[in-house]
């Protein structure tokens, strides 16, 4: 068996065992998938965007809506404020995970003897790294697979139709597991440097504030999401990943570990 | 087994191991003694490949420290001074965990054979957080064993474990031992050190002593001789005093007791000399001097006047 499916397997039997993240785990998909069902339930359903006028939405949103009705458009602007906070998810859940897999194994001496064993650095980093991406991924498409679900049955199909747009997908299905591992990266250097988790979680979120500047741009309308800016972020994201995960990697010396966290 | 060469580990300013050469042969139970700070958890970090040294060489089963450090961890087994278990797994999971990244080829019958062994079998399944403090450091001791090392460093094994747990755990290291291990004992419990260990070193950063225990106890302070005579007479002390090789004679309590190198040679002489000045010699046998006496004697003169050490580029 690989020795990076044998620390995935580890972690998440050992992670999973631990309440308070768990409940982290499961709290915030579940939060941000029926949060926005029932305020657009609330809202009306598939009348709900006519209770947001033209006059609501930044101008270079409605350029976006092209043949959309004006209030399919609303709708559609309500959805898409939501959208970004998908891409939230496997930025929190990754780093909650990681920042008690790596530093928990300070705090309960482990890390020690799982160093005397014939691992490597990028072995045991990759299975950690892994076991934390993977899941926030998972819970991340699970959320906004239900997510669609739910806007299909409470909005117009036209709105609806409008979430297999190409700049969602790769938004969803490629900005958000680089912004996962970008935080883990950040968690793992922030870990080799601390012997508190919460540190470690606290700063890792620090990835989410160009996150939430994109979302007040979308919001004001000084940055217009679209699929050749998302494409953009990707291509930023893949440098940004590559850089920081060959940064973590060297942070995470054995002699630093054993000798500094005390 | 295990080669050093001028060994040297500093931490800054610090100087943590000091030019240690040493040879730990196959087989042997091979003891680090030395108080807290002394280096000793460093030299065997160095030793499993965990920390690099700053200056020095060391052979480990045939591989170079920092050269074949991932070979040579498969080569030994590490037992660190806390437990480090993880809490929430069983102790079953705890070491198929280990078995698994050893590469151990049969992981279930492994894990059973060490959990039978030590007693763990009907716990397997119980979260290790739940465990005794005994049982948690026999699960630790198996997992250091998992991958049938040839070399055992055990860091503490004993310490915070209750008379019966530890006395287990003294028969388990000598057990290694008729299996033909080596093994490399970091501890503080002299009478532990004493009754296991070949060889011991006495360490405080730089190597003090380096021998067996018996021949450190004789070479620092030489053999004393008890007489049990009919009658005490202080005048005795002086027919002893008159032989080159007796180095100390002295009344303690009732008892001539003299200090001597070759008691089997020389006794004969100094039994015959007292009966001769008219001494009724009832009895004589040795007072044995505790490996804590040599280790306290050594430790605190900080190596100044070490008699018996050898010097630290000849230890073998």
């Amino acid at each position: 068996m690989h020795k990076v499916w044998i620390i995935i397997r580890k972690e998440w039997s050992e992670v999973f065992r631990n309440r308070l993240v768990l409940f982290s785990v499961a709290f915030l998909p579940l939060i941000l998938t029926a949060l926005p069902l029932a305020i657009l339930a609330g809202l009306g359903g598939a009348s709900a965007g006519d209770v947001i006028a033209a006059s609501d939405m930044p101008e270079s949103f409605t350029q976006l809506c092209g043949a959309l009705s004006a209030g399919d458009c609303g709708a559609y602007f309500l959805v898409s404020e939501f959208m970004l906070l998908f891409m939230l998810l496997p930025l929190a859940i990754p780093v909650t995970i990681a920042s008690y897999s790596i530093v928990g194994e300070k705090i309960t001496r482990t890390l020690e003897p799982l160093l005397a064993t014939p691992v490597t650095t990028v072995q045991l980093l990759g299975g950690k790294s892994a076991a934390a991406v993977i899941p926030g991924i998972l819970m991340t498409w699970a959320a906004f697979g239900v997510f669609s679900i739910g806007v299909r049955l409470l909005a117009t199909p036209q709105v609806a139709a409008r979430l297999r747009d190409p700049m969602w997908l790769l938004a969803i299905f490629i900005v958000g597991p680089l912004l996962a591992l970008a935080a883990v990266s950040i968690a793992v250097m922030v870990s080799s440097r601390t012997s508190d988790p919460r540190v470690a979680e606290q700063v890792s979120m620090l990835v989410m504030l160009p996150l939430f500047m994109v979302l007040v741009g979308q919001v004001t309308g000084l940055i217009l999401l679209n699929a050749q800016l998302v494409l953009y972020i990707a291509g930023g994201l893949t440098v940004v990943d590559i850089g920081l995960m060959a940064f973590a990697i060297n942070l995470f010396q054995r002699e630093t570990i054993l000798t500094r966290w005390r | 087994m295990i080669e050093t060469h001028e060994l040297t580990r500093r931490f800054g300013d610090v100087l943590a191991v000091d030019r240690l050469t040493l040879t730990v042969h196959p087989g042997e139970i091979f003891g680090f003694l030395g108080p807290n700070g002394a280096g000793k958890t460093t030299t065997i970090r160095m030793l499993a490949a965990l920390i690099e040294p700053t200056s020095g060489q060391a052979t480990v089963a045939g591989y170079r420290i920092g050269k074949d450090d991932n070979r040579l961890r498969a080569k030994v087994g590490f037992l660190t001074e806390t437990p480090g278990l993880y809490d929430r797994l069983s102790a079953e999971a705890n070491l198929a965990y280990f078995a698994h990244l050893y590469g151990v080829a049969d992981v279930p019958g492994r894990v059973e054979h060490y959990l039978r062994w030590l007693g763990l079998w009907d716990q397997r399944y119980e979260p290790a957080g739940t465990l005794s403090k005994g049982m948690r450091q026999k699960l630790a001791i198996a997992r250091a064993l998992l991958h049938d090392p040839p070399i055992v460093f055990l860091d503490e094994p004993t310490s915070a474990l209750d008379p019966e747990a530890a006395h287990l755990v003294r028969d388990f290291i000598a057990g290694l031992r008729a299996e033909g291990r080596t093994i490399i004992l970091c501890t503080h419990n002299l009478d532990e050190a004493d009754r296991l260990c070949d060889r011991v070193a006495v360490f405080k950063h730089r190597l003090l002593a380096l021998d067996a225990p018996a021949t450190l106890r004789s070479q620092l302070f030489g053999r004393t001789i008890v007489f049990h005579l009919g009658q005490a007479d202080p005048g005795h002390v002086a027919v002893l005093e008159r032989f080159p090789f007796v180095t100390s004679a002295r009344m303690v309590d009732g008892r001539l007791l003299a200090t001597v190198q070759h008691p089997e040679v020389e006794n004969p002489t100094l039994v015959k000399a007292l009966i001769e000045a008219g001494a009724e010699v009832q009895f004589v046998g040795e007072l044995r001097q505790s490996l804590e006496d040599v280790y306290l004697r050594l430790v605190r003169t900080n190596g100044e006047g070490d008699v018996g050490a050898k010097h630290p580029s000849t230890a073998r």
